[in-house]
């Protein structure tokens, strides 16, 4: 699958997006869940937390094993989504039609610093 | 360089995830894991398990020399394709493989033993055999398919229909063998079904023909999420040369009937006094256990040895070495990440036969 133009990357294969509000949800790429395989549980922040980039703040686990997320840029938890921790296997069906927890971010222009999707792409084919 | 089955290309052209597996390039799923569990406890699924390796003893003296080898005791084998599911143990008591047996006559067994330890394992078989009148025969150049799930039987004989003839009567534990096959009414998933050995050459076509007949490719991953769920060790994890079968669940694996017979290891057994037991967990919060979790316990710390998500149960099990006077029904306290969640002691069985054994 071809990641999508309007996200932005970061090499630990989560992806992150500006929406309209000035909030950034935040979900894991394609690439993570094929190398996951069948998810079937998350554990989210919880909102109110206050997170620097690149922090453990998330978990993500497949049958076969358990992966960290880290936040791609720093801000406050808004909100975990709980339709996504009550069907875990939407993240397989739907990785960026399925966001994991939304943030207030510090400064928005965080996100300038993190991937496109051309250069997601050559890190995540290089493994 | 890694090992290939005869089967590799066919799980490429089906799809496959190919992982490392003991050495072996092996397919862990062709698609969605759970998919394939859920297709062998409800229908038919079938498994490449040729990286196991099987090995012929022969020769006069090839009942003594097992009967020496193993801890369970093939004595009680008469009836011609029976099978006996036992560990090889260390003089320590310590286990260096498990493996099932298969016997025809007192001079002749057939033995398969897993992949990842194959060559320790011959290596150590041929020391033992000194002194014994008989020849341990390595057969790497076989393959194996298990064809597992409640269906399985009925379209391998859809498939062939000449084998229903040889297979029809086997019961449990008990195997047939014609023109070089070996059809044994066992396996790893707490299914009915069979396991084949045939020759390598066979196996594309007998694959192909299985899966016309609506069995459909399992992968690794599925294979061991079955196991756990029926409660079935997996050496290297569950139980190794470090741990002796009477704290690894596999008492009932350990013949001391016959008190002539010494098996290699036996002294080692009947010195240990077990000051731990081998159960099931099953997770109360959310969550998915792991291996080498720590389990708290009002009698003592233990660890988890296997852990996963169990699609038939739709929760988190796991199998447990914890200090004896830890009792079915206990609740305990695992230790994941930084947490602790709750979990239920249970008998290490889940889910067997299609259906979940636990009772809420």
């Amino acid at each position: 699958m071809t990641s999508p133009a309007n996200l932005k990357y970061t090499s630990s294969h989560e992806w992150a997006k500006l929406e309209a509000d000035g909030t950034v949800t935040i979900g894991i790429t394609d690439h993570a869940q094929e190398a996951l395989g069948d998810i079937v549980f998350l554990e989210l922040p919880d909102a109110g937390r206050t997170l620097k980039a690149g922090e453990e703040c998330a978990v993500v686990e497949s049958v076969k094993a358990a992966s960290d997320i880290y936040a791609p840029i720093a801000g406050e938890v808004i909100e975990a989504n709980q339709a996504a921790v009550d069907a875990p296997e939407s993240v397989n069906q739907d990785a960026y039609g399925t966001w994991l927890f939304k943030l207030k971010p510090a400064n928005a222009a965080d996100l300038d610093k993190l991937l496109d999707a051309a250069a997601y792409e050559k890190v995540a084919s290089e493994g | 360089m890694a090992n290939r089955t005869p089967l590799y290309e066919a799980h490429v052209a089906a799809g496959a995830k190919i992982v490392d597996f003991a050495g072996w390039e092996m397919p862990i799923n062709y698609g969605s894991q759970i998919e394939e569990h859920h297709q062998v406890r409800r229908d038919a699924g079938m498994f490449d398990v040729s990286h196991m390796r099987a090995v012929d003893v022969a020769g006069k003296d090839a009942q003594a020399y097992l009967r020496r080898l193993v801890a369970n005791d093939v004595a009680k084998l008469t009836l011609p394709g029976k099978a006996l599911y036992s560990c090889m143990l260390k003089e320590d008591g310590g286990v260096i493989d498990d493996l099932i047996i298969y016997f025809f006559t007192p001079e002749r067994y057939r033995v398969v033993v897993n992949a990842g330890t194959a060559d320790k394992d011959l290596a150590w078989m041929r020391a033992q055999a000194a002194g014994f009148a008989v020849t341990v025969g390595d057969r790497p150049e076989l393959a194996m398919i298990a064809v597992q799930g409640p269906q399985a039987r009925e379209r391998f004989w859809t498939a062939f229909p000449v084998a229903r003839a040889q297979t029809v009567l086997l019961q449990p534990f008990q195997a047939a063998e014609w023109d070089g096959w070996l059809v044994a009414r066992t396996g790893y998933t707490g299914e009915d079904g069979f396991e084949i050995t045939l020759p390598a050459a066979d196996a594309i076509e007998v694959w192909d023909k299985l899966k016309a007949a609506g069995i459909a490719p399992i992968g690794l991953g599925a294979r061991d999420t079955l196991r756990l769920e029926a409660g079935m060790n997996l050496y290297g994890q569950d139980m190794d040369e470090s741990q002796n079968p009477l704290e690894s669940g596999l008492t009932w694996t350990v013949d001391f009937k016959d008190a002539g017979r010494d098996f290699i290891g036996r002294k080692a057994l009947e010195a240990l006094k077990p000051t731990r037991q081998f159960l099931g967990l099953l997770l109360l919060d959310r969550g998915v256990l792991r291996a080498h979790q720590k389990v708290v316990t009002a009698k003592g710390d233990g660890e988890t040895t296997s852990g996963s998500f169990a699609p038939t149960l739709d929760k988190s099990i796991a199998l447990a070495r914890v200090p004896v006077g830890v009792a079915i029904g206990d609740i305990v306290e695992v230790e994941v990440r930084d947490k602790r969640l709750k979990a239920k002691v249970v008998k290490p069985s889940f889910a067997r036969n299609g259906k979940s054994l636990i009772q809420e």
